[in-house]
């Protein structure tokens, strides 16, 4: 059951996730984070560290995120390695606030 | 004053070779300029609560040695196993050999019920018998008695859930881990039917993680259960569950809602979660007989509620009781100590004396916020105070002693340290013996056993 990282993540990219991740399987690019499936341990960490809610269990993963899994595998494996935060995309904050969170 | 010659090495020491003390290495050994990290560790095997504390079926989560493997590879690091910092070595010893001292050793003491019969046989903190399944050397040899029918689980976090599952799984699921050999036998003739897992607070104060809590809903044999009664939610407990950002509290909610109220049959294991009830004294002539239990209410605003006893007694008879409260640090003489916290005294990991910094002494891990978080939390807790340590690094005074006056000072006194080359030895070894039994590894869980395998 590796986690992933869904759509709330999209023009945002906090990294809360990455400094909580003690096997640093996450990778990004100027959109997102994608977790690595091969890599993460399910530890669980990063699920209440994100400030937008984007990361499920994938046992929880609603329905209509269920695509972020094979995006996640494969993004993940193209892009480099996030092993400490970064600064939030500009907006990161405005969309956080539409989401109501 | 002169400037430090720059083609010196940094070079510092971790007390701990835990997450939190890899984490600090790692955040060390990536720096600029280049520094050298000595970690010591009391046992000859390295890994911390990784090795004796993850539960030996979270398989999955032990993966993360493979990080703490790339670590010890990197240029600069050396593990020092078999030594124990304040015994074998004193804290002024490492000051004159190294420019810091790191402490990573974690809390090695729990924190106290303060209740009646606290002490009796059967009564074990979550410490102790987490250390026993798993088999560390300094508890193996622990005496449990299974053969009650019911054990009582103190706690409300995902210890409590550990040492539940591991006393309800049966031999079958376990052998396949890499529980430790006699706990595995002990487990096999154990009597235990039915766990209650108490705690002072409401199903949605509790801390357990919805991962952990489901895993009670798919144990083979076993039915998850609640009272009735104690599973009401007070107006300012639903105000916590509308107002709350944090998903996890109506996640949980709704799998604990899928408990039963009754148990399914008499054959069935049972695992009783058992809220707003307060232990109130463990009664027993030589050892435990039963746990006496105080109803509480929750009082108070939402998010500061606290559980008040309302007078209303329980008992639950049992054999054996295991709190699972939480751990402190344990004192080290000559260091700050904030007992409130039970941690060392520190300010984002200085250790600090009346309010100044002690130069050159710092803290990482449980040791340094206490007994929370996940093992990744060590990560970005570690590259904190490692930030604090690089800025007061350029003031730190050179060591009187080089690097190898240590390790030249333990051979002469003939004590058998290891290295992490040594460990990859035993670490091949418990996998050997691991296979042909099915399970992951075989620990070894003796100090003598583990230095022969090195020494034949």
């Amino acid at each position: 059951m590796p986690h992933v990282v869904t759509g709330n993540c999209l023009g945002c990219r906090y990294t809360e996730c990455v400094s909580v991740c003690p096997v640093e399987c996450f990778h990004f690019d100027d959109t997102m984070n994608y977790i690595d499936p091969d890599v993460c341990i399910d530890c669980g960490g990063c699920i209440p560290a994100c400030p937008v809610n984007a990361i499920y269990d994938s046992y929880n993963l609603p329905e209509e995120e269920m695509r972020w899994e094979a995006i996640n595998q494969e993004r993940s494996k193209e892009l480099p390695v996030l092993s400490a935060p970064i600064d939030p995309l500009p907006g990161a904050d405005e969309k956080k606030r539409e989401l109501g969170l | 004053m002169t400037d430090k010659p720059i083609n010196l090495p940094f070079r510092i020491a971790i007390v701990g070779s835990g997450p939190s003390g890899f984490y600090a290495a790692e955040a060390l050994l990536r720096s600029e300029p280049p520094i050298e990290v000595d970690v010591f560790e009391k046992l000859p095997v390295p890994y911390g609560l990784v090795r004796y504390g993850v539960a030996p079926d979270h398989h999955k989560l032990k993966q993360v040695t493979r990080v703490f493997e790339r670590i010890a590879q990197m240029e600069g690091f050396r593990l020092i196993g078999n030594v124990c910092v304040g015994e074998d070595v004193t804290v002024d010893a490492l000051r004159q050999c190294y420019h810091a001292v790191i402490f990573a050793n974690g809390a090695e003491r729990e924190k106290d019920l303060g209740i009646d019969g606290e002490c009796l046989d059967g009564s074990f903190s979550a410490r102790e018998f987490v250390a026993w399944y798993n088999g560390h050397p300094h508890y193996r040899d622990l005496d449990i008695d299974f053969s009650h029918e019911t054990a009582a689980v103190i706690g409300q976090g995902n210890v409590a859930l550990d040492v539940a599952r591991i006393l309800l799984k049966s031999e079958a699921e376990l052998s396949s881990t890499d529980i430790a050999d006699y706990a595995l036998e002990a487990l096999s003739q154990s009597k235990v039917k039915k766990v209650h897992i108490i705690g002072r607070r409401g199903p949605v104060q509790a801390k357990f993680t919805d991962k952990e809590l489901r895993e009670f809903k798919t144990l083979p044999g076993c039915d998850p259960l609640v009272r009735e009664e104690e599973f009401v939610l007070n107006a300012a407990s639903h105000k916590e569950l509308e107002d709350s950002t944090d998903a996890k509290l109506s996640t949980n909610l709704e799998i604990m809602q899928g408990f039963e109220f009754q148990p399914s049959s008499d054959h069935q294991k049972q695992c009783w979660f058992r809220f707003l009830q307060s232990p109130s004294r463990l009664m027993g002539e030589n050892r435990v007989e039963a746990l006496q239990l105080e109803r509480c209410a929750l009082v108070g605003e939402p998010l500061h509620q606290i559980p008040v006893p309302t007078g209303q007694l329980s008992r639950i008879d049992c054999g054996l009781v295991i709190r699972c409260i939480g751990y402190r640090a344990k004192r080290i003489p000559g260091l700050p100590y904030d007992t409130d916290k039970g941690v060392l005294r520190n300010n984002q990991g200085r250790l600090t004396k009346a309010g100044e910094s002690l130069p050159g002494l710092y803290a990482v891990g449980w040791i340094k916020r206490g007994s929370s978080g996940t093992i990744g939390t060590n990560r970005g807790d570690s590259v904190d105070t490692v930030k604090q340590l690089l800025s007061d690094l350029p003031q730190l005074p050179e060591p009187q002693h080089s690097r190898s006056h240590i390790l030249d000072s333990l051979t002469r006194s003939g004590l058998r340290h290891t290295s992490f080359g040594d460990w990859q030895k035993i670490d091949i070894e418990e996998v050997r013996q691991g296979q042909s039994l099915g399970k992951p590894r075989q620990k070894i869980t003796t100090l003598p056993e583990m230095i022969s395998v090195l020494d034949s």
